[in-house]
């Protein structure tokens, strides 16, 4: 591969969606008619003291049919943001890795990181330039959030399909299972919660989202397999073990027994 | 029409040759030093904004002295080559030797047709998973790339630092012995470089997926007394 050197005029900068148009490797999806593709599904993402907890759940569904049962919808963006995915699983994977390699891409070339604004920003570019795949079913809405080292705050934002950004403050959740998993949330929320108390809610959220809706998966003891969960906070990125999310659920089912 | 001058071809080499030496000569050197953990990547540069030494991918760094502008363009170009290539194919797919290579032909093809060369000499780190995969390629201005093992010199009085560098080099050694040796070898025996003076980034295998961190003045200061 030769090595990509531009003229002045016509330099992408700092954009590497650009600079995948500039050496003609731009996605281009092209398809006509409505495609079946794999669905993710439910993720949510709440404000509490330190930062935020993202958590999403690992099914993937093709209508009536599970299609993957271990698959990660909640993403580390860069160190003090991650995004979580609900829609068509294709195209949403792919904007991650687009995303991802985004942010690292303008990281190296100007030498220092974007705002979490900016991040913000172009995610909600990525999503409104997949438009024309969601008009064909293949829809795609992220939740984006992260840890504002300028405000030092937590920060959650939500997208709708044609790319428009909206802040959240609280809580934001996403996907088939959103309006039980954000009603769990809402109810539960407080201003300044701990971390053990905000991850326990987001499971919890993920727990009734999967209690209720046939295409979010709950916690899968018998392989092994847990919700993502992971807190964004001054220090960064951090996933939680299933250790930890062991005893979560298990006094998350303990209670549900009891009642 | 005016035929121009004959000038013969060594001349016209030479000439250009000399003209990009003097202006690396008139910068600040660099040196590249493996230790046991990966490699320390040490410049001369009492700016705290403008760098000579970046990441170009999770096991590679960049580095470069001579003309600013020049040498950044060659590292933006290689950012762009590394991550194009690890999106297309997969990121251990992003080797140091063909980014080397790369910077080799680009440079190669300025210094022969083009009317000023380069006046730039660049080095390409790549930390291995083990220590005796570590890698450094240093590449002239005219594209003569130099793949070397243990230490990397780059920029003025290359010759002196190498020899006060070779004396001190100890395989296997800590990243405080193998700072304070750069910072010695930089200086030489009549100055000494201040933390300030210096800006210093490592490429280590406990870093993770992005082996590149800077290191604060801070840091610096603490491993050159320690």
């Amino acid at each position: 591969m030769s090595m990509p050197l531009f003229p002045i005029g016509t330099d992408p900068g700092s954009s590497f969606p650009e600079l995948l148009k500039r050496v003609g490797l731009a996605p281009t999806l092209e398809a006509t008619g409505e495609v079946h593709v794999p669905h993710a599904t439910t993720c949510v993402a709440l404000r509490f003291a330190d930062g935020v907890v993202m958590a999403g759940d690992r099914r993937a569904t093709s209508g009536n049919l599970i299609s993957h049962r271990g698959m990660e919808k909640v993403v580390q963006a860069d160190q003090h943001s991650g995004v979580a995915i609900a829609g068509a699983a294709g195209p949403a994977m792919e904007m991650i890795k687009l995303f991802q390699l985004q942010l690292e891409h303008y990281e190296k070339v100007e030498g220092s990181a974007l705002s979490l604004e900016g991040k913000a920003n172009q995610l909600s570019m990525m999503v409104r330039s997949n438009l024309p795949a969601a008009m064909q079913g293949m829809v795609v809405v992220p939740i984006f959030a992260g840890y504002d080292l300028r405000r030092e705050n937590g920060r959650l934002f939500t997208y709708d399909v044609t790319g428009g950004r909206y802040e959240e403050h609280d809580y934001v959740a996403t996907g088939s299972g959103m309006l039980h998993a954000g009603t769990v949330i809402k109810i539960g929320w407080r201003d300044g919660m701990t971390r053990a108390d905000a991850v326990a809610l987001a499971c919890r959220g993920l727990w009734e989202a999967a209690d209720a809706d046939s295409a979010t998966g709950g916690p899968d003891v018998l392989r092994g397999i847990y919700p993502v969960v992971a807190t964004i906070t001054a220090d960064g990125w951090q996933r939680l073990d299933d250790t930890e999310l062991t005893t979560v659920f298990t006094s998350i089912v303990d209670e549900v027994r009891a009642r | 029409m005016s035929m121009p001058f004959y000038v013969a071809p060594e001349q016209v080499m030479k000439d250009r040759a000399d003209y990009a030496r003097k202006g690396i000569a008139r910068g600040r050197a660099l040196v590249a030093v493996r230790y046991a953990d990966g490699i320390a990547l040490v410049a001369e540069n009492p700016s705290n904004t403008l760098r000579k030494i970046s990441e170009i991918y999770d096991r590679i760094a960049f580095a470069g002295v001579g003309k600013y502008n020049e040498f950044d363009q060659l590292r933006v170009a290689g950012v762009r080559a590394a991550d194009l290539k690890g999106f297309q194919y997969s990121r251990d797919d992003v080797d140091a030797r063909s980014l080397a290579n790369n910077y080799a032909q680009i440079l190669g093809q300025i210094f022969t047709h083009e009317m000023k060369p380069m006046e730039v000499e660049i080095l390409v780190a790549e930390v291995g998973v083990r220590g005796q995969d570590d890698q450094l390629f240093h590449i002239l201005y005219d594209g003569t790339v130099v793949d070397e093992r243990r230490f990397s010199v780059l920029g003025g009085d290359a010759e002196a630092i190498s020899a006060r560098m070779n004396d001190q080099h100890a395989d296997d050694q800590s990243l405080d012995d193998a700072l304070k040796s750069a910072a010695a070898a930089l200086s030489g025996p009549d100055r000494t470089l201040a933390a300030d003076d210096l800006e210093v980034a490592v490429l280590s295998r406990l870093n993770g997926r992005r082996c590149f961190k800077r290191l604060t003045d801070a840091a610096v200061a603490a491993s050159l007394a320690s």
